[in-house]
C-alpha cells in the first residue's frame, strides 16, 4: 500500500481500521500474559484483571467490524483495499476468540487456585508453551502492521511447534494421571490451559494467513505449508 | 479463482474479436497503441480507464465510426469472425448491421417510436409489414420497453423519460439483429433505476450478442462485465476476467486506478 488514495478520507479510514486492530490485538496480548501470570502465581488480583478486559475486547470486535461494514458502503472497496477489509473482519473475530481462551485461562486458573488442590504443578511448561503463543500472536500482529507476507510464513510454520509442546504436555499428564488417579482433576485442569494456549496458536496462524491474503491475493488456507510459503515469498 | 468463473473462462473459448497489433491517430496524435486483445463471443467485455486513455476510440474501430472522420486513421488487424473489418473494400453497411452501437447520450430518431425500431431494419431488410410489425416488438421486449410503450407506438421517440430512450436506443440496434453490440457509456446519464434496467438488460442480451462496454463507472464494469480490459494513454494495460481485475489485479498501474489512487 504505497501510494495513496485520491481520497485523503479514504486513507484515513483504512489507517484508522488498521491501528484500532493492532489496539486490539495489543490489549488480546495482555490479556493471554496476564492471564498465565494469573496461573503461575494464583494472584487473583491479576485474574479479575482478564475477567474485567473482556468486554473491551469484545467491544472492538464489534465496533472495528461496524468500521468494515462503512468502508464497504462509502468506498467500494477493490484489490487489495477490498483484501485488506475482507482479512480486518476475519482477524478481529481471531482476535476476540484468542480474548475468550485467555478467558477460559483465567477461569480454570481461579477455579484450581481456590480450590487448593494442584498435585499437579506444570508451571514451567505452561509458561513455555505460553510465550511460544503470545510470540506467535505478536508476529502476526507485526506481519499485519507491515504487510509483511515472508514474517506471517513464519507464524504459520511456527504453529506446528506450538501442537508438538501441547501433546508433550499431555503425554506427561497422561503418565501423572496413570500412576496416581487422584491427580486426574487436576491434570485435566491443566490440559484446558494447554488446549486454549493451543488454540490461541491456531488464531495466530489464521492472521498470519489473512496478512498473506492482504499481500498476495491469494488464499492460503488450508494448502499445503510447501505451497503457502511459496506464495508468500513470490 | 471463483470455481464459476473459471469454468466460464474454458468455457469461452470462441473469439468474437480478435484485435491484431492496432494502432490509431487522430491527425497527428497516436491514440492508440499497439492493441492486442481477444474478445469473448456471448460475454461483457468492459473497458475502463482515465478520460482520454482510448477505450471509447478502440471501441469506435469495432464498427469503423472513425471513417466518417478524414483524419482518423486505424492500423492493424481487427478480426470479426476471423474476417480483417479494417481491410480495403468492407462493406461498412454490412459491418454496422453486423456491430450495433449505443451512445452515451440517448438519440433517438425524430421520429415515433415505432418508426425508430422500423427505420433501421427498413434499411438492410425488406420485410412483409406483418413481419416488420413482429420484428418492432421483438426488438422493444427484448429491450424491456415494450410494456411501457405498447400503447403509444405513435408518440414521437423523444417525448419517452432519458432512460426509456436509452433502452429505445438499445431496441433500435438490436432490432438489425447485429452479432456485436457496442454501448459508449450507456448508463451514464441516467438516474440509478434506469441504470439498473440498462444493466439488468446488458446481462439478458448477453446470451445472444457479444457485448463490449466503455464506462467510467468501475462498479458498473465489475457488476455487468465477464471480462475487464484497463487502458491507460493509448495502451492496454491489463486485460482479463472481471473477477480478477477486481480482487487481484497483477499490474500496479491496474491496482492503483481501481482502488483510487496516484498513479
Amino acid at each position: 500500500m504505497a501510494s495513496e488514495h485520491l481520497s485523503k478520507q479514504y486513507d484515513t479510514d483504512l489507517e484508522s481500521l488498521r491501528s484500532r486492530v493492532l489496539q486490539m490485538g495489543g490489549l488480546v496480548e495482555a490479556q493471554i500474559l496476564t492471564a498465565i501470570e494469573g496461573f503461575t502465581t494464583g494472584n487473583r488480583a491479576l485474574l479479575e484483571q482478564v475477567f474485567n478486559n473482556e468486554p473491551r475486547v469484545n467491544g472492538y470486535e464489534v465496533s472495528i467490524d461496524n468500521d468494515c461494514s462503512h468502508v464497504i458502503v462509502r468506498r467500494q472497496p477493490a484489490a487489495t483495499d477490498l483484501r485488506l477489509i475482507m482479512a480486518v473482519s476475519k482477524t478481529v473475530t481471531d482476535l476476540e476468540r484468542i480474548g475468550d481462551e485467555a478467558e477460559k485461562i483465567a477461569r480454570m486458573s481461579q477455579q484450581i487456585h481456590e480450590r487448593d488442590r494442584l498435585q499437579v504443578q506444570r508451571f514451567a511448561e505452561i509458561r513455555h508453551v505460553g510465550n511460544i503463543a503470545v510470540q506467535m500472536l505478536r508476529q502476526a500482529l507485526d506481519a499485519f502492521a507491515r504487510l509483511d507476507a515472508a514474517q506471517a510464513a513464519h507464524v504459520v510454520r511456527e504453529d506446528v511447534t506450538i501442537d508438538d509442546e501441547f501433546r508433550s504436555i499431555v503425554r506427561q499428564l497422561i503418565t501423572f494421571m496413570m500412576e496416581d488417579p487422584r491427580t486426574i482433576s487436576s491434570a485435566l485442569e491443566i490440559v484446558w490451559i494447554a488446549k486454549a494456549i493451543e488454540r490461541i496458536g491456531d488464531h495466530s496462524k489464521n492472521m498470519a494467513e489473512n496478512v498473506i491474503y492482504i499481500v498476495k491475493g491469494t488464499d492460503v488456507r488450508h494448502t499445503k505449508f510447501e505451497d503457502l510459503e511459496r506464495e508468500a515469498k513470490s | 479463482m471463483n470455481a464459476a468463473v473459471l469454468q466460464d473462462v474454458q468455457e469461452a473459448a470462441l473469439q468474437k474479436i480478435v484485435v491484431r497489433h492496432l494502432d490509431f491517430h487522430y491527425g497527428r496524435f497516436h491514440a492508440l497503441k499497439n492493441i492486442n486483445l481477444e474478445i469473448p463471443e456471448h460475454r461483457v467485455t468492459a473497458f475502463i480507464g482515465p478520460s482520454g486513455c482510448g477505450k471509447s476510440t478502440l471501441l469506435r474501430t469495432f464498427n469503423r465510426m472513425y471513417a466518417l472522420y478524414p483524419n482518423q486513421v486505424a492500423q492493424g488487424e481487427i478480426l470479426i469472425d476471423g474476417e480483417n473489418i479494417l481491410a480495403p473494400g468492407q462493406d461498412l453497411n454490412r459491418l454496422r448491421a453486423k456491430v450495433g452501437m449505443v451512445f452515451q447520450k440517448p438519440t433517438p430518431f425524430p421520429m415515433s417510436i415505432h418508426d425508430n425500431i422500423a427505420f433501421g431494419v427498413k434499411l438492410y431488410e425488406d420485410l412483409p409489414a406483418r413481419i416488420l410489425e413482429e420484428r418492432v416488438e421483438w426488438a422493444l421486449r427484448k429491450a424491456a420497453l415494450w410494456d411501457e410503450v405498447k400503447d403509444k407506438l405513435k408518440q414521437s421517440g423523444t417525448s419517452l423519460s432519458g432512460g426509456q430512450q436509452q433502452r429505445l436506443c438499445i431496441a433500435r440496434g438490436i432490432a438489425v439483429k447485429p452479432e456485436v453490440l457496442l454501448l459508449d457509456e450507456p448508463a451514464s446519464a441516467l438516474d440509478p433505476i434506469s441504470t439498473g434496467r440498462i444493466e439488468e438488460l446488458v446481462h439478458e442480451l448477453k446470451s445472444d450478442y457479444t457485448i463490449v462496454i466503455v464506462t467510467h463507472n468501475m462498479q458498473q464494469a465489475a457488476r455487468v462485465s465477464d471480462y475487464t480490459a484497463y487502458m491507460y494513454l493509448g495502451e492496454l494495460v491489463e486485460f482479463g476476467v472481471t473477477d480478477e481485475i477486481f480482487i487481484k489485479p497483477m499490474k500496479k498501474e491496474t491496482e492503483d486506478y481501481i482502488t483510487g489512487r496516484f498513479g
